[in-house]
């Protein structure tokens, strides 16, 4: 079709490609469209790369276009080809051996690191941090070493530093010269805060500090600072902020200025290009994150195909989140410009690191920043996005309308509401991509591209997907109980009672549509607890703690832990302990954090050994069982003390010891409302009242989620608690997924079906529950005492040494 | 008998061919680890009858592969569950490379290892 207009875009960036997906969409005949990339791939997502550098994705992963999108679609990429001279008169762009004329041009060629003047950055060792070239650099050259600096603390800068750690590096330092960090988006308080964040998480930061040199003679050795001091690095990182690749359009006599000055509809000083991204200034703004990008591209699709001609940008509001795990952070709008007449809302608690901070400008939310607890993040990006008058009481800019609301608000929000930023997906197009059957965040993701980018309003896809597709189609994988085998809970404990299935390879040849070790373990836990004594245990279904009965570290070797009920212990114990770590040359003897000792680094030959020597029950820290009751000292010495929680703790320690669940199960007994056990963040909470009363709770957790516990009810003896307690375990074991964790399952069912079943025996099974607890106590053989006598060959053994015959 | 072909073409040493043990020395769906001649290899009897080896250090982060668990006739590494095949060695993660694998012969109830020239 000799018609069709040319379109050239130089840049396959976030930009660049994204303009033409969208032009495509619109009208995909106008065009003939030819791309340039400088980089030899198809389009990958930027903002992905801190995930590449810090290993937790693949590069493969982070492709948002392959090549064979290009040739689907009819584009004609050079992908590896710079271009370096444009034409405007004849209308033609020149790149290694290619001419290229066109009748549209857009230029969308992003930005390049900026490097300070400093000696020693052509040094081997010193990267950037742009590309995925960069990433693969970054992290091959990090092999073995151990001095890493990262210079400038901006959130680029922070994300790389966070990423080197997980190289295995003995030290990264970050270096600003601000006087604190991502002091773009953060006032001196909060950069404080986040500096007290950074190093907890064992990064180091240099503030106020500049760069005056980076050291070495061929291969960086260190960098030294303007006050003369210097540190020692084996990598460099620079992340000192990014200049626009303006130079091909400056060439040509575009107009140019911070970056290539565009118009309210993308157009430079030619109307015959255009220009988006990063390499654009538009009403005196520079843009460096994807979000106005994405609004840059979309206006320009419409001008360009005709769909609009009229379109307008007027600009973006900015707003980030940082991305590395363990900071939680969010910034919108620029914290820094401060009016007089502006209103500063703030409010910090320095003990759990958290700083939030609002400027609101005639009656309007202009920026803000959240440290430490994104509670209210949304509803400030709402305020913020929208131009919306802040509440009358600023206060409640941070409090009322926060996370609360949250769960009950999502179903309630208008179809046009932005659930994902960074790609400017609304909630109308991720439930349209829901009812098309797109039930799993991967698959929203692939349709509509939500949560692709920094991956933050994954948690929002989710609570859609279970909102909408509750009423059309879930995936029915995630009511399954073990991935292998295609049932739920109810139908395969059916399945396996009626055809009498007693061993997981049973299980899997009779219902399985495969096998993988987590379903093995998952199906093992189960038919135990369905059978208790008939149940045939067959060792190749657990993992290698529970058959040697100990928990396997980083090296290969276990840990032994003496059980000491209700973490009380004996003089005498105690000095067996020590002669039993000596006898064996224990590296470590550990307190842990539930109140027990740890004997780690044992070899698997001494296992039992040490137990038989130990003479002690062991304590499970391993398998998903009952793990420990933490207990405070309680009525017998504290002077608080309103009962005994050492005494009960050690009764539901004894009576629930070796009982196994689809997840671990923590308890904690305190002996008053002080709490000292924090027994309101275990699986099952027991408090002392002042009435001499034991309140349970259930539900809580203080691991890698931290909830409080859902106050179940109160009883009035130790003996009325173990019943409960009880009860509740053996309707969280019967009921909860495999791996489910009570602080899932007790929200999942619901605390008031729990009350009616537990309390008042709504569902008559209260003499089941007790008859479980006796049959499981009764099923329950100490694994420990197959130290006498092993249950398959080489149980114990490290390795056999076999001698080599004679070689003739 | 079987040997394997040398690996390094250029050196004249032989295989070696060990007796390792009995068959039932090997735990059914399960993995030993053994050390002949300084190595240490992961000998594995599947539940469908078939024994294989492969060295016992994970290429990842050297986990104890023999520690392992089995699926199918893969063994999945105790540490961070990345996936060995056992006659190829391949792993299932990108960038992770294959583990060395060694021929394993059962013949009655006795169950011999070759291990390359070194
Ligand atoms: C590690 C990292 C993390 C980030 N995280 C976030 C984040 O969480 N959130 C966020 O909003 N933003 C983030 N950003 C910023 C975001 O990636 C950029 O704003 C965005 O990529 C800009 O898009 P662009 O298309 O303008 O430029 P780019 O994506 O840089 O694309 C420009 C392309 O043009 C090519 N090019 C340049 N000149 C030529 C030429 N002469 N000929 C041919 N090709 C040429 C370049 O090779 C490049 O591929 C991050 C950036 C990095 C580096
Ligand atoms: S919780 Fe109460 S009884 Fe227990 S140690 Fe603390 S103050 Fe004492
Ligand atoms: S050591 Fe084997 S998977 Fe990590």
């Amino acid at each position: 079709m000799t018609t069709r207009q040319k379109l050239v875009v130089i840049g396959n960036g976030m930009a660049g490609a994204r303009l033409v997906e969208d032009v495509l969409a619109l009208d995909c005949d106008r065009f003939e469209v030819v791309m340039f990339g400088d980089e030899p791939y198809g389009n990958y997502n930027r903002i992905l790369l801190s995930n590449v550098l810090n290993g937790t994705q693949d590069p493969k992963e982070i492709f948002l276009n392959p090549l064979a999108w290009y040739e689907e679609n009819n584009v004609t990429l050079h992908a590896g080809k710079k271009v370096t001279r444009i034409d405007r008169e004849q209308r033609v762009v020149y790149a290694d051996g290619v001419e290229q004329p066109y009748d549209v041009l857009v230029l969308a060629t992003g930005s390049k690191p900026f490097v300070p003047p400093v000696p020693g950055t052509t040094l081997h060792g010193v990267f950037v941090f742009r590309t995925l070239d960069d990433c693969r650099n970054i992290a091959d050259y990090a092999k073995g070493k151990s001095n890493a600096v990262v210079i400038g603390g901006g959130l680029l800068g922070l994300e790389a530093a966070k990423g080197l750690m997980t190289h295995d590096l003995a030290s990264v330092t970050v270096v600003e010269m601000a006087p604190w960090l991502m002091s773009v988006q953060l006032d001196e308080a909060g950069g404080k805060v986040l500096g007290q964040t950074i190093e907890k998480l064992g990064l180091k930061a240099l503030t106020k500090t500049s760069t005056a040199e980076i050291q070495g003679h061929t291969h960086v050795t260190g960098v030294k600072f303007a006050d003369g001091s210097t540190v020692p690095a084996d990598i460099v990182v620079i992340s000192a902020g990014i200049r626009p690749n303006i130079d091909l359009a400056k060439e040509c006599g575009l107009a140019c200025e911070r970056a290539i000055v565009v118009d309210d509809q993308m157009r430079t000083s030619d109307g015959h290009v255009f220009g988006v991204g990063e390499c654009v200034q538009h009403r005196g703004m520079v843009y460096g994150l994807v979000a106005p990008l994405w609004e840059q591209t979309k206006v320009l699709a419409e001008v360009l195909t005709g769909t609009a001609p009229e379109k307008v940008y007027t600009g973006s509001k900015i707003a980030t989140k940082l991305k590395v795990m363990g900071v939680e952070l969010a910034s919108m709008g620029r914290i820094g410009d401060l009016k007089d007449t502006d209103e500063v809302v703030q409010y910090s608690e320095p003990a759990r690191q958290v700083y939030w901070k609002a400027i609101v400008r005639d009656g309007k939310l202009s920026a803000a920043c959240l440290l430490g607890d994104l509670g209210p993040a949304d509803n400030l990006m709402e305020l913020f996005k929208n131009d919306a008058p802040v509440p009358e009481r600023r206060l409640e800019i941070f409090f009322t309308a926060g996370s609360a609301k949250k769960d009950v608000s999502l179903a309630d929000l208008p179809d046009s509401h932005q659930i994902c930023d960074c790609n400017g997906v609304s909630k109308g197009t991720i439930c349209t991509a829901i009812k098309a059957g797109k039930c799993t965040v991967p698959s929203v993701g692939k349709a509509t591209r939500a949560g692709t980018g920094c991956g933050s309003c994954k948690g929002l896809v989710k609570g859609l997907i279970e909102a909408v597709a509750g009423a059309v189609k879930a995936d029915p994988s995630e009511g399954w109980y073990v991935p292998a085998v295609p049932m739920d809970k109810p139908t395969l404990v059916a399945e396996v009672r009626k055809r009498g299935l007693k061993s997981v390879s049973e299980v899997f040849r009779e219902l399985g549509t495969g096998v993988d070790e987590k379903s093995k373990m998952g199906l093992a836990s189960l038919l135990k607890s369905l059978w208790n004594d008939e149940y045939v245990d067959e060792r190749d279904a657990r993992y290698v703690n529970d058959r040697v009965h100990a928990n396997i570290q980083k090296d290969g070797t276990f840990s032994v832990i003496p059980r000491m009920y209700g973490g009380v212990t004996s003089a005498d114990d105690l000095i067996k302990i020590g002669v039993v770590a000596k006898k064996y040359d224990v590296p470590m003897v550990k307190v842990t954090g539930g109140q027990r000792i740890d004997l780690l680094g044992v070899k698997k030959d001494d296992l039992p050994k040490m137990w038989a020597d130990l003479g002690m029950p062991s304590g499970y820290a391993y398998t998903k069982a009952l793990r420990t009751v933490k207990t405070c000292v309680g009525s017998e010495f504290c002077r608080y003390g309103t009962n005994d929680s050492t005494a009960l703790g050690i009764a539901l320690e004894k009576r629930y010891q070796g009982f196994e669940f689809p997840a671990k199960v923590k308890l904690g007994v305190s002996g008053c409302p002080r709490n000292c056990a924090e027994a309101t963040v275990k699986d099952v909470g027991v408090i002392a009242t002042e009435g001499g009363e034991w309140e349970v709770s259930v539900g809580g957790a203080a691991g890698a989620s931290v909830r409080k516990t859902d106050v179940l009810c109160r009883v009035k003896t130790q003996a009325e608690a173990l019943t409960v307690i009880g009860r509740f375990l053996i309707y969280y074991r019967d009921n909860a997924k495999w791996l489910e964790r009570t602080y899932d399952f007790v929200p999942r069912v619901g605390l008031d079906t729990i009350k009616r079943v537990i309390l008042e025996n709504a569902t008559g099974l209260w003499e089941y529950f007790d008859r479980e607890v006796e049959a499981t106590i009764a099923a329950y053989r100490d694994p420990w005492l197959e130290r006498e006598r092993p249950v398959y060959a080489g149980q114990f053994e490290d390795a056999k040494t076999v001698a080599l015959p004679m070689l003739s | 008998m079987q040997t394997l072909a040398l690996k390094s073409p250029g050196r004249n040493a032989r295989a070696a061919r060990v007796r390792l043990c009995d068959l039932d020395e090997l735990p059914v769906g399960l993995g030993r680890a053994f050390v002949v001649a300084g190595r240490t290899v992961a000998v594995f009897r599947t539940r469908d009858g078939n024994v294989f080896a492969t060295a016992n250090a994970c290429p990842h982060k050297a986990g104890p592969l023999a520690d392992g668990m089995l699926v199918g006739h893969q063994v999945v590494c105790p540490m961070h569950a990345f996936r060995f095949t056992a006659d190829s060695g391949e792993c299932d993660q990108p960038n992770v490379c294959a583990v060395t694998t060694y021929l394993v012969e059962v013949e009655g109830t006795a169950v011999f290892l070759t291990l390359p020239a070194a």
